[in-house]
């Protein structure tokens, strides 16, 4: 029953046990407020109000490009001069600012006040607001909150804290139902092909964390059994399993070996027999191991450097290493969750150098002399390693494009090749 | 607090990397918590840097809070040192060093490095961008000049060429690269030499030299204003006052600077169109074109004047968030008639435009996409700016080329005389109907308020993507104070018959009137009531 049992072609050591380089230093990524970006389209009835500084809008503002304007749900409330004197007096501009907003946008259902580095350091107990809002707004609306900021959270992380925010909001499933509940913001498109997969599989019922809305949120009770659809969920998860729910360990759904193995550690949990497994996954890992062969071609032994931003690399590399044939020249990941990534660990080939934290020099210095062919990097080093003559995949795309499942995975291997072949392509 | 969703404006520290990233042999060590290199991007993405900037961050996290945060940053001042070599030394702390009050300034100062060091006092919850930028590059220059000033009441000595410093161009600022070759050629026709240009390209040894020029060209005051200002002081050198953003500003800037030069006042206009572009019958239709002007304060004030003199539109609006210029804005705007917007809230900018509803935007970044929503016709013409406004061709604002550049970017979105006015006859035309879009600007364009479906919300769209905007209401329907005033269908039709880049202005007022005297239903009558009323 062990999901480690049903992955195909382990190889008998991988990187499970293997030293990890742990760096400290400047850290070229984002802080944890940048999962608002997604977070908002994801839950759309909810609004993220940040508490910060100028800095903190600005940066919502350039992640979220010209999506700004669309309305968004999300705002900075920006912490001043005034503000700073007593902190008595910030509660009560929150609660301005607060009901300014919810009178301007009487459509939000669920508020979240989301902590900045400015708000932790000047110890402003956004959660004692919350419960405050929340008594003053109920029913009409829930105020909770989360912090996103740099100081405790590296870019997804944010994800993991809002969601784990929502862990106790959760409503209780009565008895022990069993019920799947997939975690992690996916792309629509992917939620809707992953249930009609477990459909197949004879798993369910299926719910999904974030759920679409925020009134909506899936019940949960020791029936309850869990799996991560994305590496960055360590709180949440903690969060899960002190409501009851038991998690399914798997890796995870990225490439047509991480999906299968994804899927059918869900499958043997709901005792699907083996031939059943096989024959729902066939017609989609048959379609996407054809759509990964023309991909393969060229990007086949071509050497990848990871720079940290994401906890995405690792189950990356793995999907690069074994289903295209890259070599993996450094896989660096912002924090390594060893448990949530024991089975992607087995399967990274064994001596690739894994790197944790940061030290953003030293590691420019090791991608140059590595010279690696394709160099997986945040925005801010891109074009000047472009510029040195690297060829680079900037990371945060990996992010926001559906890449999870079977039929996005030449969509994701696309994403690795398409740089290569810009850059033979080009003749200026 | 304030409830923000867009700041025209970074926090200071941005205004120093602008800095920093402009000049050669600095480098900027910035007490900061991880995440703060977000601003990295904006410039090796928006202005497609090729470099990274100068700037080392700390990255302290929250394990680190407990004391050791001062000796992360001494640690990163000595490896930046030891890294990069810089001339000099910029030190300072983001908003959340800020507040952790580990004095950047002193501790690098016990570190006792052979270069100059100048500590940054940039006041994060107070100050903003352009403030930073003009502080940092005050500093720089004390710093840098300062040990050459002479002794007060030396007398300068004249050179036989007069020579001037150009202060002002920075890494990420709107079109900067292409003015100063432009102010360039205006200095060379003069016979003016130059010493000395700054921030950008200069390094800590050249602002030392700042002194042996005889005068200061100031080309954006935000930035340059308060370096030139201790110039003057310090050296005796005379500044700019005038932005040659315009023909007539160019006249008057090449008048000042030749009159400080003590040179006579020439200018090669060989290549200067837009006199006659502006005069030929094909753009007699731009007369009195309604026109709203909101931007930083240089570029906004000067916009008033080329859109009202020089091209023959009517400034219906000029605003701007320099707050640090409110004086000159109110002052500009008092000569063109029209109330000054000072504000930094985009929201008071988009109310402004939608109760004027101008013909004509020119703004920022975000006046495109407020514009683009009201479906008015915009062109930028100051920061914020997106990546398509660091454009590879030559695109300069000041100067001969600079009034070319000007004319081109304002007309082009409106729509050609001739299109104009055949829409205005042909409106059932299939071709030339209500919806169509300036033909020039190809099928994307959108066409109207309210008429773009909004597209379903994706779940995880690209940052870049182009996401739907709200709707803007049921155009049917205007509910104000508590009247709800419902269009008739007669009145609804007739409204489709006035050409669409005055039917918003025509609904508005038709429906203001309607609420005023308490009119529950548009008809036809109310209709032309109103309009006799405000043809008044």
């Amino acid at each position: 029953m062990s999901a480690a049992a049903a992955l195909p072609a382990v190889p008998a050591h991988g990187c499970g046990d293997a030293p990890v380089l742990r760096e400290r230093g400047q850290r070229e990524v984002f802080c944890g407020l940048t999962g608002i970006v997604w977070l908002h389209r994801k839950i759309q009835d909810a609004f993220f109000l940040v508490v910060g500084s100028r800095t903190c809008a600005h940066l919502l503002q350039s992640a979220a490009g010209v999506m700004i304007f669309a309305e968004p749900r999300f705002a900075t409330a920006i912490i001043d001069e005034r503000d700073l004197a007593g902190l008595a007096d910030c509660n009560d501009e929150l609660d301005r600012v607060v009901t300014r907003l919810i009178e301007r946008r009487p459509d939000i259902k669920l508020l979240f006040l989301v902590g900045s580095c400015p708000s932790e350091v000047i110890k402003l107990d956004l959660s004692r607001a919350a419960q405050r809002l929340s008594r003053r707004f109920s029913p009409g609306v829930r105020v909770l909150n989360y912090s996103g900021s740099g100081i405790e959270t590296t870019f997804t992380q944010g994800e993991d804290a809002c969601l784990a925010a929502l862990v106790p909001e959760m409503p209780a499933e009565p008895g022990t139902a069993r019920s799947l509940l997939v975690v992690g913001a996916l792309a629509e498109v992917v939620e809707d092909q992953f249930l009609r997969l477990f459909a197949a599989l004879g798993v369910g019922p299926v719910r999904f964390l974030p759920s679409r809305r925020a009134a909506e949120l899936p019940p949960i009770g020791p029936g309850t059994r869990y799996i991560l659809a994305q590496p960055f969920l360590g709180d949440t998860a903690r969060a899960l399993d002190a409501r009851g729910a038991t998690r399914i360990a798997a890796p995870f759904p990225l490439g047509v070996e991480g999906t299968t193995a994804w899927l059918t550690a869900a499958a043997e949990v709901w005792g699907t027999p083996a031939g059943r497994i096989a024959d729902a996954i066939a017609p989609a890992a048959t379609r996407a191991r054809a759509a990964l062969g023309r991909i393969r071609e060229r990007l086949s032994g071509k050497s990848v450097f990871f720079f940290p931003d994401s906890q995405l690399e690792i189950p990356l590399a793995r999907f690069l290493s074994r289903e295209l044939g890259m070599r993996l020249a450094e896989v660096g990941t912002p924090y390594l969750h060893k448990q949530h990534l024991a089975e992607e660990l087995a399967m990274l080939p064994e001596g690739t150098l894994l790197s944790e934290g940061q030290h953003v020099e030293r590691q420019l210095d090791r991608c140059r002399a590595e010279k690696p062919d394709i160099a997986v990097c945040g925005l801010g080093l891109a074009n000047p390693l472009e510029a040195e003559g690297m060829t680079t995949k900037w990371s945060i795309e990996l992010v926001f494009t559906p890449i999870q499942g079977f039929d996005q995975a030449a969509d994701l291997a696309e994403l690795f090749a398409r740089p290569l072949v810009r850059r033979a392509k080009l003749m200026v | 607090m304030q409830l923000a969703v867009w700041t025209y404006e970074g926090p200071p520290h941005i205004g120093a990397m602008r800095i920093a990233t402009a000049m050669e042999g600095v480098h900027y060590v910035l007490h900061a918590p991880q995440g703060d290199t977000y601003a990295d991007l904006l410039f090796t993405m928006i202005e497609r840097r090729s470099k990274r900037p100068p700037v080392t961050y700390t990255t302290f996290q929250a394990q680190d809070l407990g004391g050791d945060t001062a000796n992360l940053f001494r640690d990163a001042v000595l490896d930046a040192y030891d890294r990069f070599r810089p001339q000099a030394l910029l030190v300072g702390a983001s908003c959340t060093a800020e507040l952790i009050q580990d004095d950047p300034g002193g501790l690098a100062k016990t570190l006792g490095l052979p270069i100059p060091v100048v500590p940054l006092e940039l006041p994060a919850y107070q100050r903003k961008e352009n403030w930073g930028a003009s502080e940092t590059f005050y500093q720089l220059v004390r710093a840098c000049a300062g040990p050459h000033v002479p002794p007060p009441g030396t007398k300068r000595a004249r050179g036989a060429t007069p020579r001037c410093n150009i202060l002002g161009p920075t890494a990420l600022g709107f079109r900067h690269r292409d003015d100063v070759p432009e102010v360039e050629r205006l200095l060379e026709t003069l016979g003016i030499e130059v010493n000395v240009i700054a921030p950008m390209g200069a390094t800590p040894a050249d602002l030392a030299r700042l002194g042996d020029a005889d005068f200061n060209v100031v080309l954006y005051p935000e930035v340059a204003g308060q370096a030139a200002s201790w110039l003057k002081r310090s050296f005796g050198q005379p500044f700019t006052t005038i932005v040659p953003i315009g023909v007539g500003a160019t006249r008057d800037f090449v008048a000042e600077v030749a009159a400080l030069a003590g040179v006579p006042a020439t200018t090669a206009t060989g290549t200067l169109r837009l006199p006659w572009y502006s005069r030929s019958v094909d753009s007699t239709y731009l007369t009195n074109k309604r026109v709203f002007i909101f931007g930083d304060a240089t570029h906004a004030i000067a916009a008033a004047r080329v859109a009202s003199q020089e091209l023959g539109f009517q400034v219906v609006g000029l605003g701007s968030y320099s707050r640090e210029f409110g004086r000159e804005i109110r002052a500009a705007a008092a000569t063109h008639g029209v109330e000054p917007l000072i504000t930094d809230d985009y929201l008071e900018v988009e109310q402004q435009i939608a109760a004027l509803q101008p013909e004509l935007v020119l703004g920022t970044q975000m006046e495109r996409h407020v514009a683009k929503r009201l479906g008015i016709p915009c062109a930028v013409i100051s920061a914020p700016v997106h990546v398509q406004d660091f454009p590879a061709r030559h695109s300069p604002q000041m100067g001969i080329e600079g009034a070319n550049v000007l004319f081109d970017t304002w007309v082009h979105p409106l729509m050609m005389g001739l299109e104009e006015h055949l829409l205005g006859m042909f409106r059932e035309d299939f071709e030339f109907n209500d919806s169509a879009s300036p033909s020039h600007l190809g099928h994307g364009a959108p066409s109207q308020l309210g008429k773009e479906a909004a597209p379903a919300a994706q779940p995880l769209p690209a940052p870049a993507a182009v996401t739907p905007h709200a709707a803007a209401g049921d155009p049917s329907a205007a509910v104000t104070g508590t009247l709800v005033v419902t269009w008739g269908a007669d009145a609804e039709k007739e409204l489709k018959k006035i050409p669409f880049f005055v039917r918003g202005k025509a609904r508005r007022n038709t429906e203001r009137f309607a609420q005023e005297r308490g009119i529950g239903t548009i008809t036809l009558e109310t209709l032309y009531d109103a309009k006799a009323h405000f043809s008044r």
